[in-house]
């Protein structure tokens, strides 16, 4: 009787915990997946079958969707699923049937990598969205330039990236050597540091954006009292700011995203820190308010996504785009709509010239490398040899106790 | 950072002296680290106070079972979860209110011992007690196996109920009291420093001085004596899971509350350090795991604010864990058993 009741137990748990894992695989796959390949879509794969003569076409997006940075990730998602959404009836008229493919990276080069390995292995795919991290974007180009898959970057903005000289590597936000300098000059010319401490999380994004502002402080005479890292993931960062109160620096310069500082800014505070925060767009997210309290009000931060509800127009559009996705408008929300349409324009192009049949993915990364003044909703497209985009510029933003507030270009 | 010795002025020798001494000072010089010395050890101590609660339950597994339950840096983590959730349900619910906070605390960490002790007891039922017999390294895997389970299974739960993982506590304590003008212990690290505290001399009377602690420590000895002697071995390891795993997940809210925000993977961190305190104390061992647990806390706590300054810059806050991991190697090499553990003796 004992025995048997053990065992009913048992299998009982492990049902139940086996039904839990296999429903987060499926909640994983609605929104993008890992390398098992959760296709969200309804009809995955079917590029022999459809039910347009010309084909399946696949875009993918790669962003964390999961982890702590998914906010910002699955802005990045929505935003280009959003530009898919509205161009599908465009692309039905030309025979071709359009479809998002999101993947979630993590946030984890190892899952980043996997991921692309199988988006080059799906002929169907003609380019990528992605990613939001830097160190993820980097290994993972290497498996897009095998498989000559063109990705256009609306958030990546370490140096590194495009200085490989990869063909496939495109992006339509600025670098850190323009964010960091700008970071540094207005921090000295508007807020009017002498001092400052430089902390950052020892990624390729957070310490390659400290490197620049540092130099450029340096430059400007700023005298730096401290430049150190911390480990991302840790919730206890007394042991650095014991240090910054000691040295009371004008102002932090954090280098890295929003969770860890987030929590940074708050112990700052609660250790009687009074100078500024500052960091780049690694802050910009909602969740930053969530993260930090009453403690982000006044914190700066840069950002290589501009505010697109500044014109009229982009208010419109900004409207528009909350009304039908559902979700709250994130600063890259309308980078990753402007990358997807960059994509999708090298697509239109690439079978114009192919005579309106489905082109090879070469021919869709020719006409992506091309792009020259092509207007999106908010940043203007025209990308130099190494991918990078001429038009890209560097914003400033203020947080204000419950959002943040555009302050301006960072000249 | 060493000031130019002031060459202008050559009347004295201590005139001099007292003059570099004065500049020294200006230019953040030892005077300046030993202002924030207080600051910092509150600090550690916080943090030394947290690793050694959870470093407990690691030990105390150890001490029966001879495995290592990885799982329990999740458990700390699930009890971090359930206790910021009966707040946040509460707090919506507008139960918090008007409510003493001590007694909010009380309830929360009453909650979260209840349940992350059923998990930890569940755990052992499911995932160790199969393996009994099963070579060591087995039950390690199958702990490492659970504690990704329960990474997932809150990962899963929280994005379906909340559609986020990551949640910020209620702050129950938002005070600070000043010690004078040397530092400030916010109250909630003072909370946590006292009710470890609490936690900790418990256990010790528990095992020390009533009928099941002597059980538990004759199932540490020898088990299969210990059965012979009419104590019930199975019920006896499910109650250091309970108390261990109680333990932790009462540290997870206490945690919660101490730094505000919390994700699935926070116990991994923590975990990991919590461990190497219970070895650095010596594994197996009560008194050892607590003063690991703080010795690792002060010693992370100092190496992060004066490593910097003292080494000019070479080594920052960065190397604190690097710091930290090779004191532990060094007590390793040369006392291997940890700094309070007995050196194993042969099971006759």
């Amino acid at each position: 009787m004992k025995k048997r009741s053990y065992v009913g137990v048992l299998s009982a748990v492990l049902a139940a915990s086996m039904a839990l894992t296999g429903c987060a695989g499926n909640s994983n796959s609605s929104g993008g997946s890992n390398a098992s390949g959760g296709q969200s879509q309804p009809a995955p794969g079917n590029s022999g079958g459809g039910t347009t003569e010309g084909g399946l076409i696949k875009i993918a997006t790669q962003s964390p969707l999961s982890g702590s940075n998914s906010a910002v990730g699955d802005a990045i998602k929505t935003g280009a699923g959003y530009a898919l959404e509205k161009r599908k009836e465009e692309f039905k008229a030309l025979g071709f049937d359009l479809q998002l493919f999101p993947q979630d990276d993590q946030g984890d080069p190892k899952i980043g990598v996997s991921n692309a390995e199988m988006l080059i292995s799906d002929p169907d795919v003609y380019g990528v969205v992605g990613h939001y991290n830097t160190g993820v974007a980097i290994p993972s180009s290497v498996k897009y330039e095998e498989g000559k898959l063109v990705m256009v970057s609306p958030a990546n903005t370490g140096v590194k990236l495009t200085e490989e000289g990869k063909k496939t590597v495109h992006r339509i936000c600025a670098r850190d050597d323009a964010q960091g300098p700008k970071a540094a000059l207005y921090a000295k010319n508007t807020l009017g540091v002498k001092t400052a401490y430089i902390i950052h999380d020892k990624t390729a994004y957070g310490q390659g954006l400290s490197d620049q502002v540092k130099m450029q402080f340096e430059k400007d005479g700023v005298q730096i009292l401290g430049f150190e890292g911390i480990t991302q993931g840790e919730k206890d960062y007394s042991a650095v700011l014991n240090q910054v109160t000691v040295k009371n620096p004008d102002i932090i310069f954090f280098g890295g995203l929003y969770p860890e500082g987030g929590i940074m800014i708050k112990q700052a505070r609660e250790k009687g820190f009074k100078g500024y925060f500052m960091g780049g767009d690694g802050l910009d997210s909602s969740d930053m308010i969530k993260i930090a309290g009453d403690a982000v009000e006044g914190v700066v931060f840069t950002s290589v996504a501009g505010d697109v509800t500044q014109t009229e127009e982009g208010k419109k559009w900004a409207e528009e785009y909350k009304k039908v996705t559902n979700k709250p408008l994130e600063t890259y929300s309308v980078y990753g709509f402007d990358s997807m349409n960059v994509i999708l324009n090298g697509v239109l192009e690439a079978t114009k010239a192919n005579g309106g049949k489905k082109p090879t993915r070469e021919q869709v990364l020719d006409a992506v490398h091309k792009t020259k003044d092509f207007q999106g909703q908010f940043t203007k497209v025209t990308f130099d040899d190494k991918g990078d985009n001429t038009n890209a510029d560097v914003f400033i933003y203020k947080f204000d106790k419950d959002k943040s507030i555009f302050v301006g270009k960072a000249e | 950072m060493l000031a130019p010795f002031p060459r202008e002025n050559k009347s004295s020798q201590r005139n001099e002296c007292r003059k570099f001494v004065q500049v020294y000072k200006r230019n953040e010089g030892w005077e300046s680290m030993i202002n924030i010395l207080p600051q910092v050890l509150v600090d550690g101590l916080t943090l030394g106070f947290m690793y050694a609660v959870v470093a407990l339950g690691y030990t105390m597994v150890y001490g029966i079972l001879e495995i290592i339950n990885f799982a329990h840096g999740d458990i700390f983590m699930v009890g971090a979860f359930i206790g910021t959730e009966v707040l946040l349900i509460s707090d919506a619910l507008g139960a918090l209110e008007g409510m003493n906070p001590f007694v909010a605390l009380f309830i929360t960490l009453i909650i979260a011992m209840v349940l992350t002790g059923a998990l930890g007891v569940g755990i052992e039922r499911i995932a160790y007690r199969p393996l009994r017999g099963a070579p060591r390294l087995v039950p390690l895997i199958s702990a490492i196996g659970v504690s990704f389970l329960l990474q997932d299974l809150v990962r899963f739960t929280e994005a379906l109920a909340r559609n986020e993982f990551y949640l910020n506590s209620p702050a129950l304590f938002t005070g600070s009291i000043p010690l004078g003008s040397i530092a400030t212990i916010p109250t909630k690290g003072l909370i946590v420093i006292v009710i470890a505290i609490v936690m900790m001399i418990a256990l010790t009377l528990f095992v020390n001085k009533t009928k099941w602690g002597i059980a538990m420590r004759a199932v540490a000895q020898d088990q299969s004596t210990a059965s012979l002697m009419t104590i019930n071995v199975n019920k006896v390891i499910m109650l250091t899971f309970l108390i261990g795993s109680s333990l932790g997940g009462a540290t997870g809210v206490l945690f919660a509350q101490n730094y505000g925000t919390i994700d699935p993977y926070i116990g991994f961190i923590l975990g990991l350090k919590a461990f190497t305190a219970a070895v650095l104390g010596g594994i197996g061992n009560l008194r050892g795991a607590m003063i690991g647990g703080v010795l690792l806390g002060l010693l992370e706590s100092l190496s992060g604010a004066f490593m910097g300054p003292l080494t000019n810059g070479a080594f920052g806050a960065e190397y604190k864990d690097v710091f930290a991991f090779s004191i532990l190697i060094l007590v390793l090499l040369f006392k291997p058993e940890g700094l309070f553990g007995e050196a194993v003796k042969e099971k006759v």
